[in-house]
């Protein structure tokens, strides 16, 4: 049975054109992806994230096992209302998912992804620990608020939380009454996720939109996030591959060396050896798309694959994300061959981000 | 729910054909075409003198979603393009039985419009693909 978000009626209302999201039925668009994406980088985009799935951690030993259960450490976070982006692994070092752990003032909380909602929550079950309780969220809605007018039009409907989420650094977040707002997201744009009661979630809806924030869908969501050079979990990367493998290395905290994570002996030899393909971008250089299943190849051999492909609106260029063998690995700026259609394409190794706070980064 | 305008022609592959004055055939994807491929971001168009056999591949419309084959409606030869699709490709969302028209040709032999469908007729071919 597919899974509607508090906003259904809304998208229906605001033009959506709906599609099924593992079992949500989300806004892919509201007319035009392309003009969507490029709202969300010149001014400010709405989205319906209220399909991830938030777990409150709570208990005595809640930090042992969150530090136990996550690449990254979450005793890093030295304050209430920080957070940080983590992969979780299984024993083989296999990302699990990738997600976001929030340090509050009382316990934590995680936002994982909606596709990987049951297998996470096993794996946790199973990984519990005595002084751990975990509570899954399923009455909270979440929106995000994506582009460099985001705040300033969200300002009203903010109120008093205006002035202290403006003041956030990137990744931090302020609590007001039942809202959750955190510097946080996405798109690589400057803006907010927000997660409130879904009974809540129809009037922000309402307020937003009258603000001028601009209804955008999960085909924007993905170009946006492919220009920021944000992975997808189920695309980028999967229990099969590494966070070495795939750009995630730097949230990997292999200090203090004492820290038993799940998946760190593994990752550990596996560093040791040497990583084996390594996740990079890479910039069509003629006209055309690149999309994930295209091989990357030189002289004649098949190096690699496109993990991820899209058109690039701000760009205005193919781009993707692509997983090449550590030996065959072109230098920055150098070329390799895309299969498109049975024929070789130029294109041209990048280092991500596409875009930055709607600017270009790379050179073509 | 898409209306193609009466003067037309349609292919069961999603272009049209429109017969024109001076006999010339002027072709571009319906508006149910480009409704499913999403927003257009390329467009391949022919050469100009090329010759080309109905049913053969004269183009490729690239949407943010997929690459489509455009193929030819009549036999012929094409004499002029579309060159401001490749600015603006979205024209073919915007205005597709105007102006996001691909390719003009000289037919071969204008009767083998007659074996394309009608309005009516390609009404019913997007109805069927709907089930």
């Amino acid at each position: 049975m597919t899974r509607q978000t508090s906003l259904h009626a809304r998208h229906l209302a605001a033009g959506a054109k709906m599609v099924d999201f593992h079992g949500w039925d989300m806004p892919l668009h509201y007319g035009s992806q392309i003009e969507e994406h490029h709202a969300v980088r010149r001014d400010a985009g709405l989205f319906d994230v209220s399909h991830m799935t938030v777990i409150d951690v709570d208990g005595a030993a809640a930090l042992e096992w969150l530090r136990r259960l996550v690449t990254n450490d979450p005793a890093r976070l030295d304050a209430p209302g920080r957070a940080q982006y983590t992969a979780m692994c299984d024993q083989s070092g296999g990302v699990l998912d990738d997600l976001i752990v929030y340090r509050r003032e009382q316990g934590w909380r995680l936002v994982v992804n909606s596709a990987t909602r049951e297998a996470d929550l096993e794996w946790m079950h199973a990984h519990l620990a005595d002084g751990v309780r975990l509570r899954e969220r399923d009455d909270l809605a979440m929106l995000a608020i994506q582009g460099p007018r985001a705040l300033e039009r969200a300002r009203d409907w903010l109120g008093d939380a205006a002035e202290p989420v403006a003041a956030l650094a990137p990744f931090g977040f302020v609590e007001d009454g039942e809202r959750f707002i955190a510097r946080t997201g996405y798109t690589g744009e400057d803006g907010c996720e927000v997660i409130l009661p879904g009974a809540d979630a129809g009037a922000a809806f309402d307020a937003l939109l009258a603000a001028g924030v601009r209804p955008a869908g999960l085909a924007a969501r993905d170009t946006l996030r492919l220009e920021a050079g944000l992975n997808l979990y189920g695309q980028d990367m999967d229990n099969g591959v590494t966070p070495l493998e795939s750009a995630m290395g730097w949230t990997v905290a292999w200090k203090p060396e004492d820290r038993d994570f799940l998946g760190r002996r593994a990752l550990e030899a596996q560093r040791a050896q040497g990583v084996p393909r390594r996740l990079t971008g890479l910039v069509l250089q003629g006209r055309g798309v690149l999309r994930a299943g295209q091989t990357v190849q030189r002289d004649g051999r098949v190096i690699g694959v496109l993990t991820s492909g899209a058109f690039a609106p701000t760009l205005g260029a193919g781009i993707g994300l692509a997983r090449i063998d550590a030996a065959d690995l072109p230098a920055v700026g150098e070329t390799v061959a895309v299969e498109i259609r049975g024929r070789l394409h130029p294109a041209t190794r990048v280092k991500p981000p596409f875009v930055r706070n709607g600017e270009v980064q790379i050179e073509r | 729910m898409s209306e193609i305008p009466s003067d037309l022609k349609c292919a069961a592959t999603h272009e049209w054909a429109r017969l024109e004055e001076d006999g010339t055939v002027t072709v571009g994807v319906t508006d149910h075409a480009q409704g499913s491929l999403g927003d257009v971001v390329f467009v391949e168009l022919p050469e100009t003198e090329a010759e080309i056999i109905a049913g053969d591949e004269a183009g490729v419309v690239e949407s943010v979603k997929a690459a489509s084959d455009v193929y030819m409606p009549v036999s012929g030869t094409v004499v002029a393009v579309n060159a401001a699709l490749d600015e603006m490709p979205e024209k073919v969302n915007e205005d597709p039985y105007g102006d996001g028209w691909f390719f003009r040709l000289r037919p071969i032999d204008a009767g083998e419009l007659d074996n394309l469908l009608d309005a009516e007729g390609y009404a019913e071919v997007v109805e069927a693909e709907a089930h």
